[in-house]
């Protein structure tokens, strides 16, 4: 009667310490062009958010996208969950994997439910099953189904939007989700509310998040730890209070860019 | 208007057969060409290399005239011959470009971003095709589908000409008996049904384009079940052929069609067998073949025409010789020349009465002399054959003011009559001839090969009824050349309905 708990311990001694997404030493190029990503080494923990900050073009989509198999690396490895991407089934992993993209990318044919429904009907959950869940998750997105499921995406202003894009990527319950700058496009009152939504959505489910954006505010406000790009290069990754602290000229440039700095350290 | 509405009431029962045909040929053709096309179109929009060249080839079909794509058709085996499975493949053809084309348009026209989004969910290539890039392209789609199904109710009137059926036959029929109340017939019910088509089908892509999905879900449904429901009533209109049927064909003009009810009537009268009537298939060629592959089992041949046209022989001028060379020549590809029905229908220079009468025209020679002052008219036919034009212009030295111009055969006796030319070659046996005034010219020097109308028949066909072919030899030596232009003077100028005319000449000798 023993083995199975002290089975069942070991596991979950296992999951502590297996970093749930790590870089090593990643590098990545478009054909012909400069490297994207150029030696790219990042280890993120599982429940961790780690918001990714960068300019346009300095290689944040790019990183993301190597996450869920939508590119390979040139050299080095992407490895999810302790296996390389690589040897993941591409389809697989991407449902495991959810991805919240930037410009929602809801599809305009399909009623809310039905976009939140889309990864559990691909899994084949039944019927009842999946009406449950879609419920759940509009009321945790802060979307009352009765008032909304039933509706189309161009019905829906921006912010609520990106509510449904963020429900549908937690539809069977991703142990990773990758935003890529989710909330870009919204006015900054809408956003302001969307990132309490947003933490107040992750101290329930307890995902391993990447967010991507371009503005250090957002990274501070949202990021356990905050990671720069530039120019393809991870520049810093550590707690937000130390990159604040940092002298390195880039990411200085990023942080001139903010109207005050935070209150945290 | 009087005369046409007169028309269809008394033709009440034809008309709706042939509307269902025409129906089941478009809708059977179109669902066809759906079923290949989205495929062909999904394939071509993931391979821009091969859309291109793809798109050329659907473009080069669809300019082809559809008479010459039935030509091309009749001598392949299996999707080619005679009757409505070489229409539906013509259709088909047709319907592909427009279908391909939006198909293709549907799909680059979707928004990037949308397919990243179902990649990234882990759909499949197939899941994202059927689940998004489908639904999304269908507005497009059903566009190609609506031009293809309209292209197609048009097209649909030629198929006609290979005896597939459909309104094409009143305008066929129509055309050949130069009488636009027939022609109107079945033209108008064609044009409608275009517009019925379009309307509905632009009904149906509004309806999707509002693209509420619960209702575009139950207007598929609806309009799935409002065409398995046109199937379903048309296909039982159009189960034409059956099983033990004997199978009578004939040439699309009025004798031909006069010869083939008598053929058919014949039959069933004589040897009590079912007929299948492919009565007003386009020509000599489309008969001969449609007789090789067996889609049909009789019909009148003419001995020069045989000799000429269908085996390419040499122009003969000895009535005996000529019918025993076409007899054999058919008996070597399993057919049977039946002994002559009795009337030469060869082909005859014909001038109006009053020239005739003011200018002193007797003979061809006379004609050759005038012929300067001349304007000459004549059918397809005539000008492409040897024993047709070039040989009677060096036989009698015939030199016309201008090249002749090439018009349908029954038009020029109508062309004739109405001075707008003042020569043509018709038939001996034309009832036009007694009916417009017109005046057959002596051809003295013998060019005209013998045209004795003489039953051909397929071998296997007779041994197997052989009282068809003791019902067939009732006919032999019984029509003259005056029954016959009496009989297309009755069907022709006096707008006697052809079973009718058939009917009554039977019962002239078999009481």
């Amino acid at each position: 009667m023993n083995a199975p708990v002290g089975s069942l311990r070991v596991t979950v001694a296992i999951a502590m310490t297996v970093q749930a997404i790590e870089f090593r030493d990643v590098t990545f190029a478009r054909a012909g062009g400069p490297p994207a990503l150029d030696r790219v080494s990042l280890a993120v923990e599982s429940g961790e958010v780690l918001a990714l900050v960068g300019r346009s073009g300095a290689g944040k989509s790019t990183l993301l996208k190597l996450i869920n198999r939508l590119l390979e690396p040139d050299t080095g490895a992407v490895v999810v969950e302790g296996r390389d991407t690589r040897e993941w089934e591409p389809i697989r992993l991407r449902r495991r994997v959810g991805y919240v993209l930037q410009d929602v990318g809801l599809f305009p044919h399909m009623s809310i439910a039905d976009n939140v429904a889309v990864v559990p009907r691909l899994e084949s959950w039944p019927a009842a099953r999946i009406d449950a869940r879609v419920g759940e998750l509009l009321e945790l997105v802060g979307l009352p189904p009765r008032q909304f499921a039933a509706r189309w995406p161009d019905e829906l202003s921006g912010g609520q939007r990106q509510r449904v894009g963020v429900a549908r990527a937690l539809a069977v319950d991703p142990p990773v989700l990758l935003m890529d700058e989710p909330f870009g496009a919204l006015d900054p009152l809408t956003r302001v509310e969307l990132h309490r939504e947003f933490r107040r959505i992750q101290d329930r489910v307890r995902k391993t998040v990447i967010i991507v954006t371009h503005d250090m505010g957002e990274a501070f406000a949202l990021g356990g730890r905050v990671g720069v790009l530039d120019a393809g290069r991870l520049v810093a990754v550590d707690r937000p209070d130390v990159v604040a602290r940092s002298n390195d000229a880039r990411v200085r440039q990023l942080l001139d860019a903010l109207p005050a700095l935070p209150r945290h350290a | 208007m009087p005369n046409l509405i007169a028309f269809w009431s008394s033709h009440r029962a034809e008309l709706g057969a042939l509307v269902g045909q025409h129906v089941l040929l478009v809708a059977g053709s179109t669902l066809a060409a759906v079923a290949l096309g989205v495929p062909l179109g999904v394939f071509a929009a993931r391979r821009p290399r091969l859309a291109a060249p793809l798109m050329a080839v659907a473009s080069i079909v669809q300019t082809v005239p559809s008479l010459a794509m039935f030509g091309f058709l009749l001598p392949v085996p299996v999707v080619g011959g005679v009757g409505a499975r070489a229409a539906v493949v013509v259709l088909i053809l047709y319907g592909l470009l427009p279908i391909v084309r939006t198909t293709i348009a549907g799909l680059r026209g979707i928004d990037p971003a949308i397919r990243e989004a179902g990649v990234a969910m882990g759909m499949t290539p197939r899941e994202l095709l059927r689940q998004v890039e489908l639904p999304l392209a269908l507005p497009s789609i059903l566009a190609g589908v609506r031009v293809a199904a309209v292209v197609g109710v048009g097209s649909a009137t030629i198929a006609a000409a290979i005896g597939a059926g459909g309104l094409g036959e009143y305008i066929y029929r129509g055309l050949s008996m130069v009488d636009t109340t027939v022609i109107l017939a079945g033209a108008v019910p064609a044009a409608a049904l275009a517009l019925v088509v379009d309307g509905a089908l632009l009904w149906f892509e509004r309806r999707l384009s509002a693209r509420r999905r619960s209702r575009s879900r139950r207007a598929v449904v609806a309009a799935a079940a409002a065409v398995a429901a046109v199937v379903l009533l048309t296909s039982g209109v159009a189960a034409g052929r059956r099983g033990g049927a004997v199978v009578v064909g004939s040439k699309n003009f009025t004798e031909q069609l006069v010869l083939g009810e008598l053929l058919a009537q014949t039959v069933e009268r004589g040897a009590g067998v079912p007929v299948d009537r492919r009565l007003n298939l386009g020509g000599t060629l489309i008969c001969e073949r449609a007789l090789l592959t067996g889609d049909i089992d009789l019909y009148v041949e003419y001995t020069g025409t045989a000799l000429t046209a269908v085996f390419h022989q040499p122009v003969a001028t000895d009535s005996a010789t000529v019918l025993n060379t076409v007899r054999e020549l058919y008996a070597r590809s399993g057919r049977a020349l039946l002994s002559p029905l009795g009337f030469n229908n060869t082909f005859a220079i014909l001038v109006r009465g009053a020239d005739a009468r003011a200018r002193g025209l007797r003979t061809i020679d006379d004609a050759a002399r005038e012929s300067p002052r001349l304007r000459a008219g004549f059918g397809y036919e005539f000008v492409g054959r040897p024993d047709g034009y070039p040989g009677l212009a060096a036989a009698y030295g015939l030199h016309f003011q201008n090249p002749p111009r090439v018009m349908d055969l029954t038009l020029s006796y109508r062309a004739l009559a109405s001075g707008q030319v003042d020569l043509i070659a018709g038939d001996a046996t034309a009832g036009f001839i007694k009916g417009l005034d017109l005046y057959q010219l002596e051809d003295t020097r013998r060019y005209f090969p013998p045209y004795d109308a003489a039953i051909v028949a397929r071998s296997a066909t007779l041994l197997r009824y052989p009282e068809v072919r003791v019902a067939l030899e009732r006919l032999t030596g019984r029509i003259s050349a005056a029954d016959m232009r009496a009989m297309n003077y009755a069907a022709d100028v006096e707008h006697q309905d052809i079973p009718t005319v058939a009917r009554n000449f039977l019962a002239t000798f078999w009481p």
